[in-house]
């Protein structure tokens, strides 16, 4: 009897830590956050001193243009850096899908970007914009042409840090895309080119259809990245000129050190969160429906099976 | 339907050949069967004809046209790959269509052939659903659909049966058998499975580590098998190998054995004449036992296990140290651990060269 009971407790036993340092690790800080949000509460005072002022945070931000123009840069810099990563990461993957001598230390030499630590990457880019002796400036300057102000106008430090981005990023969607490729059913490659495809008919009509699931994930998970990003630009540009390359992660934590106003900072992260939360679940319910739709027509069929 | 001519045809991956040079001729409109243990080289010959491996020597001819170097699609050719290869993101009825829809032939043709294949296979009401959606069974007629829209001259088909279970298998084979009968093209098909060549197989070309080692009539490779190999990869249940000697007594020949005597026919002996080596091996295949002693040549047995399938019974039987599978028709069980006397239709009997395996 007693046997039997502890053997029904052993998994929630096994399972015990890591359910503990969920709480602590995950639970508790957004909670916290959270409850954070309905505050208005400055660094100098303890939570509980904080007054309790209900959604007033949210409202505000509603109101706030900086607030505003932060999250239209947010969404146009996601975008931008997004779209173009993925172009070119599925198109170098698709590009640098075959085996010819060297390819694998070709490959290596694309991935290096994303395992730098972005505050490097940030500083080096710095340099490289610099306005008198950047190489970019200099070469231009070789070349007889005028200097960009890469960094110092609005319109070229938006630009400048979509480029660094991508210059960063761009690998990590080549190895998920190449990855993807390489698991494609070999034989479904082999019925297309029977069936009369070209090397372009291929790609539409199978490789890329066929990529999709991982394609989604990565655009995803890259989306969610997007929003998120804070050191190369804080480095690059600290969000100027102006509020041009402010995004919403460099405004959070400036609201909350510099104009210290810890429960609006806990509001707009947790704008942010929900955002990304609407995201994630869209997709995971959609990826969920089309599987279980999937294993019910097939067992139907399993069961009528000829 | 062009005539396919395989001329001195070799295929090597590195240092290693997996073919050395061989010469097949296809006839138009034959259903041909490649049959072989895995790794005898039959689906590398079919992929070097379909276009998905390139050749390291020789020529491929369709009629006089050489072939090798074209792209499959420039070949006519259409195939049912094994795991069925059905593209999961399109329907079924795109699947079938697939071919059709790249070369741009316009839309109500496609509809109307896409509808008449698929009710020729049974699949019309599953035109909308995703290969993920079919059972095993109903995928294999997708990709039979798929070639067959095509309206290709020749078919190949890689294992096309062996993803399904044994029932299905059986049906399946049934309705190949029946589709053949009734579509003029060229057929290629690879098995590692016997009962599948031998029903399917206008004719059926045996291969083993590389080597063509027969082709021939279904029926010819059963009677008139040209070495130990054939004899024994084709017929079911295998044939049964005892080692045995050559001898001549009372004007007959003798193949002589650990625990039997049996005589050859007049025919068979005639050929073992100039036999220089006298150790052979000697061939019976199950069926070439009666029970009854008397119309045949005596041969003593005892039974092992006994598998009573109704009509028939598969015996094991142990002759000395050697296993020796015994096909009856009797309708009673024979008792396990007997010992029986069978008769050997002795003009069944084949002898083998024990050192190469060739027939004698």
């Amino acid at each position: 009897m007693q046997t039997a009971n502890v053997n029904r407790l052993t998994p929630y036993l096994f399972l015990a830590p890591a359910g503990i340092i969920m709480a602590v690790a995950l639970l508790y800080p957004i909670g916290y956050m959270i409850y954070a949000s309905f505050l208005d509460w400055n660094p100098s005072q303890r939570i509980g001193e904080a007054e309790f002022i209900g959604l007033r945070n949210y409202l505000n931000l509603l109101g706030d243009a900086a607030f505003r123009e932060s999250f239209w840069v947010t969404l146009k810099f996601a975008a931008i850096v997004v779209t173009v990563e993925m172009l070119l990461g599925v198109g170098l993957a698709l590009l640098l899908d075959r085996n010819i001598r060297g390819m694998s230390l070709l490959r290596t030499l694309f991935i290096l970007p994303m395992m730098i630590a972005p505050v490097v990457v940030g500083l080096m880019w710095r340099y490289m914009y610099h306005p008198t002796v950047g190489i970019f400036n200099r070469t231009l300057k070789s070349l007889g042409l005028e200097p960009i102000p890469w960094l110092s106008d609005g319109n070229w430090a938006f630009a400048s840090v979509i480029i660094a981005d991508i210059w960063q990023w761009t690998p990590f969607i080549f190895i998920l895309s190449l990855a993807a490729l390489q698991s494609l059913p070999q034989s479904a490659m082999e019925a297309s080119r029977i069936d009369g495809a070209t090397g372009w008919q291929q790609i539409i009509h199978i490789k890329l259809p066929l990529m999709m699931p991982v394609l989604i994930v990565t655009l995803l998970l890259r989306l969610i990245d997007a929003f998120k990003v804070l050191e190369v630009i804080l480095v690059l540009t600290n969000g100027g000129p102006g509020l041009s390359t402010e995004i919403l992660s460099l405004r959070i934590s400036r609201t909350a050190s510099e104009f210290r106003e810890l429960g609006e900072a806990a509001a707009m992260s947790n704008v942010l969160l929900i955002l990304l939360m609407i995201l994630t679940f869209a997709m995971f319910a959609y990826s969920k429906a089309v599987e279980i739709r999937t294993a019910r027509l097939r067992a139907a069929a399993e069961e009528t099976a000829i | 339907m062009p005539k396919i001519f395989f001329d001195q045809v070799s295929k090597s991956y590195g240092a290693v050949e997996v073919l050395p040079p061989f010469d097949l001729t296809l006839e138009d409109g034959e259903f041909t069967v490649l049959v072989g243990p895995s790794g005898c080289g039959k689906s590398t010959t079919l992929r070097m004809l379909a276009g998905l491996e390139t050749l390291s020597n020789g020529e491929i001819y369709f009629d006089d046209r050489a072939i090798s170097k074209l792209e499959p699609k420039e070949r006519d050719l259409a195939m049912v790959f094994q795991d069925y290869a059905l593209y999961p993101h399109m329907n079924i009825a795109k699947n079938m269509s697939f071919a059709l829809r790249l070369a741009r032939v316009s839309k109500s043709e496609i509809d109307e052939k896409v509808l008449r294949v698929a009710k020729m296979l049974n699949i019309a009401h599953l035109l909308d659903r995703k290969p993920a959606e079919l059972s095993g069974g109903q995928r294999q007629r997708v990709a039979m659909g798929r070639a067959l829209v095509r309206d290709a001259g020749t078919f190949l088909f890689d294992e096309p049966l062996s993803n399904l279970d044994a029932k299905l298998r059986g049906k399946m084979r049934a309705e190949l058998a029946e589709m053949r009968d009734t579509i003029d093209k060229n057929m290629v098909y690879v098995t590692h499975d016997q009962v599948e060549a031998m029903t399917l197989g206008d004719r059926i070309v045996v291969m083993s580590d590389g080597y063509i080692q027969q082709q021939g009539t279904p029926e010819a490779l059963f009677k008139h098998p040209v070495n130990k190999f054939v004899a024994g990869f084709i017929g079911s249940p295998t044939m049964n190998f005892l080692d045995a000697d050559l001898v001549e007594e009372r004007g007959l020949t003798w193949v002589r054995g650990d625990g039997f005597m049996l005589p050859l026919s007049d025919e068979t002996g005639k050929r073992m004449a100039d036999a220089k080596n006298r150790n052979v091996t000697v061939g019976i295949r199950p069926s070439s036992f009666l029970t009854d002693a008397s119309n045949g040549a005596p041969m003593e047995l005892k039974v092992v296990v006994s598998e009573y399938l109704g009509a028939q019974s598969v015996l094991i039987t142990r002759c000395s140290e050697t296993d020796v599978v015994v096909e009856t028709q009797s309708a009673q069980p024979l008792q396990t651990g007997s010992v029986q006397i069978f008769g050997v239709k002795t003009d069944e009997i084949m002898v083998f060269e024990k050192s190469s395996g060739r027939r004698l």
